[in-house]
């Protein structure tokens, strides 16, 4: 808070402010009034000077509000800001040259293609790729999570941040960013806000809040001269008020912060938006691309049901389920043996004397012997070649089962057991994936706010389409390659449709750029976090979501603060038009609706209520205007009427109650 | 109001009712042929009934095609905006100095009975002004300046034209719209004929054949010298008045024929010829709306629009009418009523033809300035202040209510960029009309539009009200002086004509300001809402689903409304308060 009041004072720099137009005129005219009100104290009345004074200082205030507002929105990000500063502070990085000799050199004089060997406990000295090694990374200085991660050379996980700590073993990393231009760096300028570029809806905004300035500015200027033919002259000090009190001032002073705050949520969220333009893209999205895995199922498909064939017990098959998957630590073979205590009130007890048989990659089973008998779990086709190389007989049923699970979109386990020395397929275990809850309802939201949703999955359409009826999506992409993605998001776009979707692999890269929002995953490859416009840091993809969910809210508060500041003039117009002229034209004090007890109060009172708007929208400002799922009509609706309508009765009831106080204060 | 009141205004809404929708979609075949419907992508469908045939193409295909061959028009040729915008200039440029020509050597030409000579380099020129841009400000008197030739080869012949020219930039604008990635907004040249062609003549010709029925008079003849009824002698004016009359209202011209305008009995003998002549100026305006819907694939965009419109014109008929048929509220404190009641004709006539009565002048009056007609049946300047006011601000909303032929629709599309991009917003996308996105470079032209009228009304009235020659024309000095001056330029700015009275508007610095003022009052928004058609027909559309603004609702309507009100009541209030809203208040 402290800080965001000297800042304030230090915004009111006018080559700060010109950037902002209506706040600019304000400025201007609160430097005029003042003068004036200097100019003016000796040859004025008392009552002349503490009126002019008081406009001009709550002129002053006015301005004031509007950089106290952005300099709040702005001092979230600082304080996150200051933290990552912290973690890039100079390091000595060990650069390995081509002809094998080592050199140290500062982090802050590396060069991209530097190749640097970082060993535990050393921080990464710049952004790049891992060539060689693997090593677990603590990466919590940028993501705030403090579970290490694995980083490896090739494949998906080789990407590495400058100012991360390497927790274990020894990893060469090429440098892939110039020191300066870092992710870090960028990520700070972000979060401060510094390089902040207006968007292009802000920059529309900008030009139409210009254009009404200058038709109020005419509208104040050309008035004087009616006044004067009317024989009521009116003070400078009053025209300044009534053009402060015309012009767009909430929205103007509110805009920039709701943009930086826009921003924020964002980064509270952990996604950092490379852009304000992704950010109002999100907004506009029509069609979500989202991966399957990890952001409609459960990263891990689940055991659904036991399946005997003929001849054999549910609860016989359930039992050996369990037994033979107690050595597997999977989490298929955990969901199994969750599977079989939940519902068939097993117990999950080792079984004293019993050698348990790992799962591995080469057997693809898992198992249990005792006593000469042994149980196996597995593929279906890797139990197979177990029972027939241990001769025995493969039923007809069980392959039918199989089938008829893979159909549905599921996998089939096979169980099968060797009981002295008869091998028998006791029968199947369904596996499938599990969409993860409340997804259903969160699609039905998105459907009523316009916003098609596509799974991308890299499964046959038969499960591809199983699981996209399961879940609700509009639409899915089976067994999608790259190009399948690109050429999904291109026809999409044609029919001028925007696109967001997330992605890690090098392979999304294409795809990421293309879409008009592109969230790679923080986990993910340098390519892909260099070809999206925005970064999850949590590598989290369900955030799609939110994010749309956030560019909505920024549009919306920036709409709704628009429509309540053009909406307030109406009462502003009925309170200073009659203080100007009801002197020399009495008939006009009919037009005094809210009756204010006199003119000076009356103009004071529009001024300062003007001014305390702002304060009290900053909340708002920076929360952002509530955000509700429902279709565009019924969002129209309901913020219409509390800022359309709202806006136009509000300030009649604030200028009466800060009239009633200015009046009890004896200012008249 | 009067029952009879009651009934007029019914029986305009029940005719009106009837009339939109047919020459809604006779507006929007004539202009979606297939030589204006060419685009970059064939498969995009752009007018309503895409490449097709209009009604009546045996009889005015082989007229236009002369006109093309004759005028070495190619009616295939696609214009980008700025070739269609620089066709408009060039048009008008041509006009203003033909005209100005005219007027100067009527003296030496035929069908000039009452042998006039040419009129004064400062009229003609405001007078050519004054056609050309669909105002018909006049500061002469028609029938002692005008010979026949220059009214029937002139004036009437501008009455045509610049009312087909504000169609062809409505219809432009509504390309932009409809069109996607498409570069070009149609052919100007066809656009002028066709609107001439099929709509504007034969419309006319059954009019004026309907007014010569009702009295209307029709000759080239000399004035007829008779003795009025006090003794003194009089001349009775001949002239070729229903033909004229016809396109004054359809092209929502105004001109008149005599000084008096629509109040002359050989102009507008009866109570039936005031109501068709409303009927008129009203009819394409309104069923452009239509059109508009045709253009959209989607009637109801254009009942929204259309929403708007009538609420305005309703509204401002009803006060009008209202406001006149109840007179001078001072009267009720001496227990006299002035109002008008059923065989009573009553209510403010100061100014008034009692054939027509106080209401039925009331709702001309708001119909006139509502369309950019600026005919008058009475003296908007006796009105009462109210009354007086709801002329004025009826021109001050731009002409939106439903405003000029052409110019109302253009005018109200681009408050309705304003009220998408204003309240598109809230619904959390960047706004968007008909699926194309509200950006920068719209707003950027939809405000020099709004500007335009607003610089020239407030700037040149506001010197005028301090310059010793131009206050000095003032009839009424106080609060009623204010709004001769404002009205002069309210009506000049938005191409009405419409005249207060009482200023004394034909001397050098009026002919001068409101000349500048009609020209850049047309001509620099014209080129606005075209630069806007050729931005929007670039974009590609976005699709309509649930997350999109609804512009085709009832809340729109309202919305649209209160925009336009908002926008105009806050640029205007505080003048209107000095006169106006004043004069009524103290009486």
């Amino acid at each position: 808070m402290r800080p965001a009041l000297a800042d304030s004072l230090r915004k009111l720099d006018p080559r700060h402010m010109v950037r902002n137009p209506v706040m600019f005129v304000v400025e201007v005219g609160s430097v005029y009034v003042t003068a004036l009100f200097v100019v003016d104290l000796s040859s004025s009345t008392t009552q002349e000077n503490v009126f002019a004074g008081l406009v001009a200082l709550w002129l002053w205030f006015t301005v004031l509000f509007a950089n106290f507002a952005e300099a709040m929105a702005e001092g979230r990000g600082k304080a996150q800001a200051d933290s990552l500063r912290a973690a890039r502070a100079d390091t000595t990085a060990h650069v390995r040259r081509p002809d094998g000799t080592m050199e140290e050199v500062s982090s802050s004089k590396l060069a991209v293609g530097d190749l640097v060997v970082v060993s535990a406990g050393e921080a990464i000295p710049g952004d790049g790729t891992v060539v060689e090694g693997i090593a677990s990374v603590d990466e919590s200085a940028i993501t705030g999570e403090s579970a290490p991660v694995i980083r490896e050379s090739g494949g998906d996980r080789s990407a590495v941040t400058g100012g991360t700590r390497v927790l274990s073993d020894q990893i060469v990393v090429e440098i892939t960013a110039k020191p300066g231009e870092t992710f870090l760096d960028r990520m700070i300028s972000l979060v401060e806000g510094a390089d902040r570029q207006k968007t292009p809806n802000e920059i529309a905004l900008n030009i139409l809040l210009a254009g009404l300035t200058i038709i109020f500015l005419l509208a104040v200027v050309t008035l004087q001269p009616f006044a004067i033919y009317s024989d009521a002259r009116q003070d400078i000090v009053v025209l300044v008020a009534l053009l402060v009190c015309l012009i767009p001032t909430t929205i103007g002073a509110l805009l920039s912060a709701i943009g930086i705050a826009g921003m924020d949520r964002l980064v509270q969220r952990n996604v950092l938006a490379m852009s304000g333009r992704a950010v109002e893209a999100a907004g506009d999205c029509q069609t979500l691309l989202l991966d399957k895995t990890g952001t409609i199922t459960l990263g891990n498909r689940q055991a659904a049901a036991f399946l005997p064939v003929p001849g054999v017990d549910e609860l016989e098959i359930a039992e050996a389920a369990l037994r033979s998957s107690q050595a597997d630590e999977t989490p298929e073979g955990r969901s199994i043996v969750t599977l079989a205590v939940e519902r068939y009130g097993l117990r999950d007890e080792p079984v004293p004397g019993a050698e348990l048989v790992p799962f591995t990659a080469q057997t693809r089973m898992s198992g249990i012997d005792l006593d000469g008998t042994s149980v196996r779990k597995g593929a279906a086709d890797a139990v197979k070649r177990w029972v027939q190389a241990e001769g025995g007989e493969v039923p007809h049923a069980m392959e039918t089962i199989a089938h008829g699970i893979a159909s549905e979109g599921g996998t089939p386990l096979a169980v099968a057991e060797r009981r002295d020395g008869a091998l028998r397929v006791l029968g199947v275990i369904h596996l499938k994936d599990v969409v993860k809850s409340g997804m259903r309802e969160r699609f039905d939201e998105l459907r009523r706010m316009g916003i098609r949703t596509v799974m991308i999955t890299g499964d046959n359409p038969l499960t591809a389409k199983a699981i996209a009826e399961e879940a609700g999506v509009d639409d899915f992409l089976a067994e999608a390659t790259p190009e399948d993605k690109m050429a999904l998001i291109r026809s999409e776009q044609a029919g001028g449709r925007l696109v967001a979707m997330t992605g890690d692999g090098t392979n999304d890269a294409p795809a990421l750029a293309q879409a008009d929002v592109g969230v790679a995953m923080n986990t993910g490859t340098q390519a892909a976090k260099e070809a999206g416009n925005m970064i999850d840091l949590d590598s989290n993809p369900t955030k799609l979501i939110e994010i749309v969910e956030i560019g909505k809210q920024l549009l919306i508060t920036r709409g709704s603060l628009t429509t309540f500041s053009i909406a307030n003039d109406v009462a502003k117009y009925f309170a200073i038009i009659p203080a100007m002229f009801s002197g020399v034209l009495p008939a006009l004090e009919d037009l005094n609706v809210m009756k204010l007890s006199s003119a000076n109060s009356a103009i004071l009172s529009a001024v300062i209520f003007n001014a305390l708007i702002i304060v009290g929208l900053i909340p708002l400002a920076l929360r952002g205007v509530r955000f509700q799922p429902l279709s565009a009509a019924a969002v129209l609706r309901r913020n219409l009427l509390i800022y359309g309508l709202g806006g136009l009765v509000a300030p009649f009831i604030g200028i009466k109650l800060i009239d009633l106080v200015v009046t009890a204060l004896g200012v008249n | 109001m009067t029952a009879d009141a009651w009934a007029q205004l019914a029986l305009l809404v029940v005719l009106l009712g009837v009339s939109i929708p047919v020459l809604g979609t006779y507006l929007a075949r004539v202009y979606s042929d297939a030589h204006t419907t060419l685009v970059d992508d064939a498969s995009e469908p752009v007018g309503p009934s895409g490449a097709g045939a209009a009604p009546g193409d045996r009889i005015f295909l082989p007229v236009e095609r002369a006109l093309y061959r004759l005028s070495g028009i190619d009616p295939t040729a696609e214009q980008r905006w700025t070739t269609y915008a620089r066709s408009v200039l060039a048009f008008s440029v041509v006009s203003v100095l033909g005209l100005y020509l005219l007027q100067r050597i009527q003296g030496a030409l035929p069908l000039n009975p009452n042998e006039l000579t040419a009129v004064a380099p400062a009229t003609a020129f405001n007078t050519a002004t004054s056609f050309v841009t669909n105002t018909n400000w006049q500061s002469y008197s028609g029938e002692s300046t005008m010979s026949y030739l220059t009214q029937m080869g002139g004036l009437a012949v501008q009455n045509f034209v610049s009312a087909a020219v504000g169609l062809a930039v409505a219809v432009a604008l509504m390309r932009g719209l409809v069109r996607r990635r498409s570069g070009t907004l149609g052919n100007f040249w066809v656009d002028l004929t066709r609107g001439l062609v099929r709509v504007l003549l034969p419309i006319s010709i059954a009019g004026a054949l309907v007014f010569v029925s009702l009295g209307m008079i029709q000759n080239v003849n000399s004035n007829v010298e008779a003795v009025g009824l006090a003794g003194a002698p009089v001349a009775v004016p001949g002239g070729p008045l229903a033909s004229q009359e016809a396109i004054k209202q359809l092209g929502t011209n105004g001109g008149g024929f005599f000084n008096a305008n629509a109040a002359h009995p050989f102009s507008n003998p009866s109570g039936l010829s005031n109501l068709l002549s409303i009927y008129l100026l009203l009819v394409i305006p309104f069923s452009l709306t239509y059109t508009f819907g045709r253009f959209t694939k989607d009637r109801r965009q254009g009942f929204a629009v259309l929403g708007a419109m009538v609420v305005l014109w309703l509204g401002s008929a009803l006060a009008a009418m209202t406001f006149e048929s109840d007179g001078n509220p001072q009267f009720d404190r001496y227990g006299v009523t002035q109002q008008a009641d059923d065989g009573v004709v009553g209510g403010n006539l100061e100014g008034k033809e009692i054939r027509f009565g106080s209401p039925a002048s009331g709702l001309y009056a708001a119909s006139t300035t509502g369309t950019s007609t600026g005919a008058v049946n009475s003296a908007h300047d006796s009105f009462t202040p109210a009354g007086g006011a709801v002329s004025l601000v009826n021109m001050m909303l731009g002409e939106v209510s439903p405003g000029g032929v052409g110019a109302g629709l253009y005018g109200v599309l681009v408050f309705a960029l304003f009220a998408v991009f204003i309240a598109g917003l809230m619904v959390g996308r960047t706004p968007e009309y008909l699926g194309k996105k509200v950006q920068g470079t719209e707003i950027k032209l939809a405000t020099i539009f709004i500007l335009v009228p607003s610089v020239l009304i407030l700037c040149f009235a506001s010197v005028a009200v301090l310059l010793p020659t131009a206050a000095s024309s003032i009839l009424k000095p106080g609060p009623h002086g204010l709004s001769e001056i404002v009205y002069a330029y309210t009506s000049a700015a938005n191409n009405n004509g419409s005249a207060f009275g009482g200023l004394t508007a034909s001397t050098d610095w009026y002919d001068t300001t409101l000349g500048v003022t009609m020209l850049a009052g047309r001509f620099l928004p014209i080129v606005a809402v075209l630069a806007i058609a050729g931005s929007l027909a670039r974009k590609q559309r976005v699709p309509v689903g649930p997350g999109t603004f609804p512009t085709n609702t009832p809340l729109f309507a309202g919305l649209l409304t209160g925009v336009i009100v908002i926008i105009v009541g806050l640029t205007y209030f505080p003048v209107v308060a000095l006169g106006p809203i004043v004069e009524q208040l103290s009486l």
